[in-house]
């Protein structure tokens, strides 16, 4: 795979070098060469959407003062470099030189380890998100799980950051978090489940490509084709749910800045920082799954526009706005009123939307044949 | 098994919702409330004891710090209870302009509210909202006495100055082009009642903007419909006034039940609520802002046309003009007098009380005679409200707790003292 990329994109002059390095390296490590040739591969391509994921989460966080500003009348951060644009570059230098405060009476090991627990997997799951049909670090077949699966253990991360400083705050929010997070997931799954049984497919390659078919893609209306018409209530029970996944406004009592502060009250530094990111690669992949499972991922809205990655990441953008836009307007749930809006309200429209789509698919009436 | 105990924990002072320096022990069960007891006393200045060792007039900036979100309302009522003890009466004039700072003081104090409201149930946008607002008004306070928030400006006998004929401008610079400036300062050509009528007639819109964002907005809500209800039984037991007592439908208002300077001439509706719950006092509070906003309409009408003095010329109380002191013996005196000893106020006690944006805020003086007060006793509407805390929160949860101390409208200086 490396080979053949690298001999479509090296420029004329090197080739020759290239297949000398080649043949070097096969006659070095003999029947193991393929093997190293695809480790490596492996780690660039891994590099590869780590490296742009990173800025994106720092420029999200950016994007995020910058809207909430123009919509709360204010002007945002504009002081390090052009309109601001160095800002989170500043703020991680910050961060990185401040001290990490361990408090006195916490598990030290956990207290440090919590924030990786928390970070990673949100790093993972982008493993098998597909940027567009080639475009995928692994595409297994059952991706949509893999998703699934990882992002649920980021709960832990929460609940060990609450637990080991021995601070009655972060315990709080943590206890929220962790309720909030497993209920939320129970609806989001419902959800997912219309949406693979509508695809006939786990794999998130699959589920898009299937929203490119139908009577409006034939007229020439793809965007009428995607999943979010059909499955309208699953649609917007999925986004709710993302939100409190996230522990964003108006679900971000497991922060709740006014209540209890929340779980990551006794961090400082750094460690405080990976909460920050985890919070945000989570949202951002929040946003990547919105636009794939329900907007058509990086197809076009219309026949006569090619489909491109760029499709892809004006969608994620258009649902991080949302979320910004959500924040700056509402107020916050209190706890039992998430919960009740969790099992009493999503849980039981998506059963019941799951039962209408059988039903449906069942029907003469089918669209998804 | 080990017996199952409650979880106390320690709510501020240190906390983003605290208000200030509000420190409350919690005792949990789970995330509800079992027991709330404040603890008060963190920004205690002695103000009631420093009052005995300063002349009369020297204790007037100290109420702008006592709630230092409504300055001067404070103040009028500690002016008012040195002028009943003397037995002057204040210019129709002073009266009207201390009733329009009072009402602009009051918005002030419910624009603060609704902002700090709003954020502690999450609502973040209010507080910025609600601060472009207040700049204006601050704008006014600064036109007439310098000062933007203790402005000092009610003096027994009357009022400072009267209304400056010209706004403060802006001025260009670096960050403010012409054209920023020029239109920055349009409503600022005229006269000072010019720029605050320019804010009334806006101001009406600018409630209704709020209220779209939170009156009916469903999360809004659910966090304050039958939170904290109180009966109003409960209330006068509680001594609670103000907006707290409206919001379970008393109609209990000093301005209207005993009306102090011009409020009688003035034309105005006391909002009260129904079931005294928090979001009773909310609807109370919003309505409140847009009554403060007619009566200000209604002196802007009667200043406008009617000039006059706005001090005393009781020279034993207030200061004579600076114009004459310098060509008459006696005004010289009288200046002299006033500024190294004070006024001297007659023997005897007297408690006047002013409708503050809180409740009642009351002030109860001493005098022997002498140019400083005998005692002071102030009595502040927060601190009878916090009281009532415990009563509140019980069985309530957490972030309940933080609705609650953002419906009483605390502010701690007035509380500490």
């Amino acid at each position: 795979m490396m080979v053949e990329t690298l001999q479509q994109l090296l420029p004329g002059f090197l080739i020759p070098h290239f297949n000398w390095a080649m043949q070097l390296g096969q006659g070095i490590f003999g029947d193991l060469w393929p093997s190293i040739l695809t480790a490596v591969w492996t780690v660039i391509k891994v590099m590869l959407i780590i490296a742009p994921l990173l800025l994106a989460v720092a420029y999200a966080t950016f994007a995020e003062r910058k809207v909430i500003g123009w919509m709360q009348v204010r002007i945002g951060p504009n002081r390090v470099g052009p309109w601001g644009l160095f800002q989170p570059l500043a703020d991680g230098l910050k961060v990185l030189l401040k001290e990490v405060v361990v408090p006195a009476n916490a598990d030290k090991a956990v207290f440090l380890l919590a924030p990786l627990f928390a970070f990673a997997p949100a790093l993972i799951a982008w493993a098998v998100i597909p940027f567009n049909e080639f475009l995928v670090l692994a595409n297994v077949n059952a991706s949509l799980l893999f998703v699934m699966a990882v992002t649920s253990v980021s709960v832990y991360g929460i609940i060990l950051a609450g637990w080991s400083p021995n601070s009655k705050y972060a315990f709080l929010g943590s206890m929220r978090s962790a309720a909030q997070m497993i209920s939320y997931e129970v609806a989001m799954g419902l959800s997912l489940v219309v949406v693979l049984m509508i695809s006939n497919s786990l794999n998130l390659v699959d589920i898009v490509k299937v929203q490119n078919e139908g009577r409006f893609a034939d007229m020439g209306l793809k965007f009428l084709s995607w999943n979010w018409l059909p499955l309208l209530p699953m649609f917007v029970v999925y986004v709710i749910s993302i939100f409190a996944e996230c522990n964003r406004a108006p679900f971000d009592l497991a922060e709740g800045e006014s209540e209890i502060i929340g779980y990551h009250v006794e961090y400082s530094g750094m460690s405080f920082a990976v909460f920050q990111l985890a919070e945000y690669s989570a949202m951002l992949m929040g946003c990547t799954l919105v636009s794939l499972l329900f907007l058509g991922g990086w197809l076009s809205p219309v026949a006569f526009l090619p489909d491109s990655i760029l499709w892809l990441f004006l969608k994620i953008f258009s649902v991080l706005i949302l979320f910004f836009w959500v924040r700056a307007t509402f107020p916050r749930y209190r706890y039992d009123q998430v919960m009740r809006l969790g099992w009493k309200v999503l849980i039981p429209v998506s059963l019941i939307w799951l039962a209408v789509v059988a039903c449906w698919m069942l029907s003469p009436w089918n669209i998804w044949k | 098994m080990a017996d199952i105990q409650n979880y106390t924990l320690n709510f501020g002072p240190q906390h983003p919702a605290a208000h200030g320096v509000l420190r409350m022990v919690l005792e949990l069960d789970g995330e509800v409330v079992q027991r709330a007891d404040p603890h008060i006393g963190l920004l205690h200045r002695a103000t009631e004891k420093l009052a005995e060792t300063k002349t009369w007039i020297q204790s007037v900036p100290y109420m702008d710090r006592l709630d230092y979100m409504s300055m001067m309302v404070s103040e009028h009522a500690y002016c008012m209870a040195i002028e009943r003890m003397i037995g002057i009466d204040v210019p129709i004039r002073a009266q009207y302009i201390r009733v329009m700072f009072d009402e602009i003081t009051r918005i002030l104090n419910h624009l603060l509210w609704v902002g700090a409201h709003g954020l502690d149930v999450g609502a973040m946008t209010m507080v910025l909202y609600a601060f472009r607002e207040r700049e204006d008004l601050v704008d006014c306070y600064e036109a007439v006495s310098g000062a933007r928030m203790h402005a000092a400006y009610f003096r027994p006998g009357g009022v400072y100055r009267d209304l400056p004929d010209t706004m403060p401008k802006y001025r260009e610079s670096k960050w403010k082009s012409a054209a920023e400036v020029k239109k920055l300062n349009e409503v600022r050509s005229g006269t000072f009642l010019d720029f605050l009528q320019d804010f009334v007639s806006r101001f009406p819109n600018i409630v209704d903007e709020y209220e779209t964002l939170l009156t009916d907005n469903r999360i809004w809500k659910q966090r304050l419909v039958n939170v904290g209800v109180v009966s109003p039984e409960r209330a006068l037991q509680l001594g609670f006034t103000g907006p707290m007592l409206r919001g379970s439908g008393i109609a209990w208002d000093l301005r209207k039940k005993q009306s102090y300077e011009v409020y009688d001439r003035l034309d105005f509706d006391i909002p009260v609520g129904v079931t005294g719950d928090c979001y009773d006092r909310y609807l109370v509070r919003i309505e409140e802002m847009r009554q403060s906003n007619r009566i200000l309409q209604q002196c802007i009408d009667w200043l406008r046309v009617n000039p006059g003095p706005v001090i005393s010329d009781n020279h034993k109380v207030a200061s004579p003009l600076r114009a004459n002191m310098k060509s008459n013996m006696e005004e010289l005196i009288h200046h002299f007098k006033l500024c190294t000893e004070g006024m001297h106020v007659p023997e005897g006690q007297v408690y006047s009380a002013v409708e503050h944006p809180k409740g009642e805020f009351g002030i109860y003086a001493i005098s022997d005679g002498a140019n400083k007060p005998y005692r002071l006793k102030i009595r502040s509407p927060g601190y009878v409200h916090l009281s009532a805390m415990d009563e509140l929160v019980r069985g309530h949860m957490i972030a309940d707790v933080v609705t609650m101390v953002g419906t009483i409208d605390i502010v701690f200086g007035e509380i500490d003292r």
